[in-house]
């Protein structure tokens, strides 16, 4: 097998490791010279690691002497700049972090340092995963590596990018209310939001709590699984994570629902609603039952997840003071510190929601807003349970709109919101849910991920 | 209803950030579309809601053993490099009374 970065898979490079065709070194030199090839132009990367090299080279000691071979032995990953590695630098591309160290090892990497993966470096994101597009970076847009005129998405667009570039044959990231599913939409490859802690969150910078979980970006669908079985499960340091289901219940694939009324709502691009009309009848030819269920509620989920998750951004936020890490702008009193380090630190958008978040909980306002939207979260697990009683899973588009230009949303907040439409929902209820190139997301019962390989494969294979 | 310069002066206050009188009118234009289209949760009529109960996953206490979670010490020099100002083992801010 020769090694060839632009079609390798974690699947396939695993083979060439083992068989001894290449080496962990030649992979990473492969990714590397992508990078420099690319990256003057796409953005993806924040930093690239400068002892890349020494980690494939202690990859190729293991694999030669057979010590802890399993799939991910030898494979380049990029993280995203909100994830923790001991001793680099964290930043979430904002300003306010742009020298912070990380003090420890988040819980997936230190599952991913004992599978042996060479780091390859961090990758671009909207500030502290604010956004769709990785506009709200502060260190410039991530250009999409299959148009560079169009956005890589976001939040995760670094992430996206940066394997869709073959700058890595895997990627961290994290969703809140779409940030892995649809930058992974944009730039054509696999991305999966897990089921509510079904991966822990520690050493993950935190953005709405109730929300927030790492996922993995790759090319397959399979490469995906990989990365996911190697990062899920228990962790002492947070409480809300788990081991998912304790039974091997068979997996149940026949019957996909496609939620009525969804796709002829307005604001969804013609194309968009046509290629997925086209896919659930490829799907319906290849022996799937599909299901129109209602899903009373779910028109509500935009709104619901633009009051929850500002509401949790204005307190997950207020650490960020200049006091105890990160840029502090001095002025003649404490006050005064907090309002410039903050004014300097921060940017537009995240101050944008830091507002909001404090308007939808104040005083006269928290019942209307963040007591009705917890109100309306529950109403929609309910549909969800209601609709997993007839369905086996739920398939939509993952984004409502082909990769936008950049630029063309900068100045209009909420038409950028819309673009979460079909993602945030997932969030909301705690079920896991992936993307398949092209643009469509499957969504399946809580801890049933599986579901969402078998499916996603047979989606995988339309193309 | 359009946000008032004045509750915008005070949100900041309270979120600690600073607000500047030429900020206010951008402020205002993209609080207002927002809240404008958030407010639509209220539709939901409110029997709806009333009915509504925590499904699942059920919300339990998560107990850990009171107990260090690491060695004292092990993390103080790691946190305080990332400290904008220290002095010893502390944390350097301005006078707080």
């Amino acid at each position: 097998m020769s090694l060839d970065i632009t079609t390798l898979t974690i699947q396939t490079a695993h083979e060439g490791l083992v068989s001894g065709a290449f080496t962990s070194v030649e992979l990473a030199e492969a990714c590397l010279a992508q990078i420099k090839e690319k990256d003057a132009d796409i953005n993806a990367f924040r930093e690239v690691f400068d002892d890349v090299i020494e980690q494939a080279k202690e990859a190729d000691r293991r694999i030669k002497s057979k010590e802890g071979i399993n799939p991910l032995l030898g494979i380049p990953f990029s993280i995203k700049d909100n994830i923790l590695i001991k001793g680099r630098t964290a930043g979430a591309s904002s300003k306010i972090l742009e020298n912070y160290v990380a003090p420890y090892d988040a819980t997936v990497i230190t599952k991913l340092k004992e599978k042996g993966v060479v780091f390859i470096g961090r990758v671009n994101m909207d500030e502290f995963a604010m956004g769709g597009s990785t506009e709200n970076s502060a260190y410039g847009v991530t250009k999409n590596p299959i148009n560079p005129e169009t956005v890589s998405g976001g939040s995760s667009g670094g992430s996206a990018a940066s394997v869709a570039m073959h700058g890595a044959l895997a990627s961290l990231g994290s969703d809140t209310g779409g940030s892995i599913r649809q930058p992974a939409a944009f730039c054509e490859v696999v991305g999966l939001k897990p089921t509510y802690g079904a991966v822990s969150r520690h050493g993950l910078m935190a953005m709405g709590s109730s929300l927030d979980v790492i996922g993995p970006l790759t090319k397959t669908v399979e490469d995906t699984k990989i990365v996911f079985d190697a990062i899920k499960g228990k962790d002492e340091y947070d409480s809300t994570s788990h081991d998912g289901l304790d039974t091997t219940s068979p997996v149940q694939t026949k019957t996909i629902g496609v939620i009525k009324g969804l796709i002829d709502q307005g604001g969804i691009d013609s194309g968009v609603k046509e290629r997925f009309e086209a896919q659930i009848k490829k799907l319906k030819d290849k022996g799937y039952e599909v299901k129109e269920i209602a899903m009373p509620h779910l028109h509500y989920s935009l709104a619901t997840y633009y009051v929850i998750m500002p509401a949790e951004v204005s307190s997950n936020m207020s650490r960020f003071d200049g006091m105890k890490y990160g840029v502090r702008v001095e002025g003649k009193k404490l006050l005064d510190d907090y309002l410039s380090s903050r004014g300097a630190g921060l940017g537009k958008e995240v101050k944008r929601r830091i507002m909001l978040g404090t308007y939808v909980l104040s005083s006269g306002y928290y019942d209307a807003y963040y007591g009705k939207a917890n109100k309306v979260r529950d109403l929609l697990k309910q549909d969800f349970e209601k609709a997993f009683k007839e369905v086996d899973a739920i398939l939509t588009p993952t984004a409502p709109t082909p990769a936008f230009k950049i630029g063309e949303k900068a100045n209009d907040p909420l038409s950028l919101y819309l673009e979460d439409i079909f993602t945030v929902t997932a969030n909301l209820v705690g079920i896991p849910a992936i993307n398949v190139p092209t643009n469509v997301q499957i969504m399946a019962p809580y801890n049933r991920e599986d579901v969402l390989f078998v499916i996603g494969k047979d989606v995988e294979n339309l193309r | 209803m359009s946000i008032t310069p004045d509750e915008l002066k005070n949100l900041a206050a309270l979120a600690r950030l600073p607000l500047s009188d030429e900020e206010i009118p951008a402020f205002q234009k993209d609080m207002d579309a927002i809240l404008a289209y958030v407010a639509e949760i209220n539709a939901v009529s409110s029997s709806d809601s009333e009915d509504a109960v925590v499904s699942v996953p059920e919300h339990h206490n998560v107990w850990r053993d009171d107990a260090d979670a690491n060695e004292s010490g092990h993390y103080t020099e790691a946190l305080l490099a990332n400290a904008p100002a220290r002095e010893g083992d502390y944390v350097k801010v301005k006078k707080i009374l």
